[in-house]
């Protein structure tokens, strides 16, 4: 039964030729609702990571070692929330408003990345996650940057540009842990021991798996799958490990050829658990978030109310 | 003899040189109402297919720094050279970092 009119087809035609060419799609474009609406999701959840993800490391603002480490862990948190600016900025030329996504948020009817509802229980967690996970999400956002919606693309070309010192300096804390005391080395192998696994887990669901891929990848919203994104960090990441003689707690881990590593069996249970709420810090998280937006209230209201009119 | 104003209102001229890339401002055209504008700029513009797209936006709705302002607007970034990627060590031998 053909139920699409036939403008439509033809609307869907040439929508699909300019995908096919490479030329993205702008915000006042015609696309087909699905195409829409899997932005919608997608866009919206990347912002929401970006922002929670700045909970588990402004955990340790008050903490950190020094004051150069204060400073640089501020100004990459700072960076988180601005990225988080750009992707809901992005996510509104698709016709939802900011209070919406919020509000999804906070219904829990939107999700954000789940490797933020792991806690961050020592200061080499600092160095994990910008090695780890900032690294495994420049290694999707590198990808993004062609994707076929113009206003992501161009968010994901300015976020990648600032992400380059997050990876960096997050190794540069694991590097010289692993130059210091026993006591730090082991801390340090010990983030390595509680990330490495969550932050594979940011690549989501094998490909046969993974539930929204197809017509992602039709429509280039997707440009590579999540399996491949996936070995692609990991051959990049053991090297960096081994280098400063840290060790990568995946027993079956497996040398394939110069460069190219086969690892275990991810623990899908634990990675759907936390996907659906079950996480160590899913709760504080959100709660905590809400906490935030319900006290900001006032700023909004005050700066409503004294608007001027220049 | 002072002139009367009648070229119409500033419009400030914006061009997507290809598909995907961020608009870059280009210059300014007169115009009495928005089809105008848009008009003038393709053809003041975009003559040699410079552009895949184009925005206009009334001049005095934007609001800039001024050369005055500058300083105090963005030199607090320049002591804030961690955030930038060279800041950081790396052990002999990294790559893809």
């Amino acid at each position: 039964m053909n139920t699409i009119a036939p403008a439509m087809e033809e609307l869907l035609a040439a929508f699909e030729e300019k995908i096919n060419a490479e030329v993205k799609i702008e915000p006042k474009d015609w696309m087909p609702e699905e195409y829409r609406q899997h932005l919608i999701r997608q866009i919206s959840q990347h912002a929401h990571s970006e922002v929670i993800g700045m909970q588990p490391e402004g955990n340790w603002i008050s903490r950190a070692p020094s004051l150069r480490s204060k400073k640089i862990l501020l100004a990459k948190i700072q960076d988180e929330g601005g990225h988080g600016l750009y992707l809901y900025s992005a996510a509104e030329t698709l016709g939802v408003s900011r209070e919406q996504f919020i509000a999804w948020l906070h219904e829990g009817k939107a999700k954000y990345s789940s490797v933020f509802n792991y806690p961050t229980l020592n200061w080499a967690d600092v160095g994990a996650i910008g090695w780890l996970v900032d690294g495994a999400a420049i290694t999707n956002q590198v990808s993004l940057q062609r994707t076929s919606y113009g206003p992501y693309a161009r968010a994901m070309v300015r976020i990648c540009k600032e992400e380059s010192f997050h990876q960096r300096q997050g190794y540069e804390i694991m590097w010289r842990m692993m130059e210091g005391t026993k006591a730090q080395q082991q801390m340090a192998q010990d983030a390595l021991n509680r990330w490495w696994w969550p932050a594979l887990m940011m690549f989501g669901p094998h490909d046969s798996d993974s539930p929204h891929s197809s017509l992602a990848m039709k429509w280039k919203i997707k440009r590579e799958s999540n399996d491949y994104l996936r070995d692609k960090f990991i051959n990049k990441t053991i090297p960096q490990a081994e280098l400063i003689g840290l060790k990568v707690p995946d027993p079956n881990l497996q040398l394939i050829s110069e460069g190219i590593y086969k690892h275990g069996d991810i623990n899908w249970d634990e990675f759907w658990e936390v996907v659906k709420g079950n996480g160590p810090c899913n709760q504080q998280r959100l709660e905590h978030h809400i906490k935030a937006h319900k006290e900001g209230a006032w700023v909004r209201a005050t700066a409503l109310a004294s608007k001027s009119n220049n | 003899m002072e002139a009367k104003e009648n070229q119409g209102e500033l419009w400030e001229v914006f061009i997507q040189s290809k598909p995907g890339q961020s608009f870059k401002h280009a210059g300014s055209v007169h115009a009495y109402d928005k089809e105008m504008a848009i008009e003038n700029a393709r053809d003041v513009y975009t003559r040699r297919a410079e552009g895949t797209g184009l925005w206009v936006v009334p001049s005095k709705e934007i609001i800039a720094v001024t050369v005055n302002e500058a300083a105090y607007f963005f030199e607090p970034a320049d002591e804030k050279i961690y955030r930038h990627p060279t800041f950081y060590q790396m052990p002999e031998g990294v790559k893809n970092m």
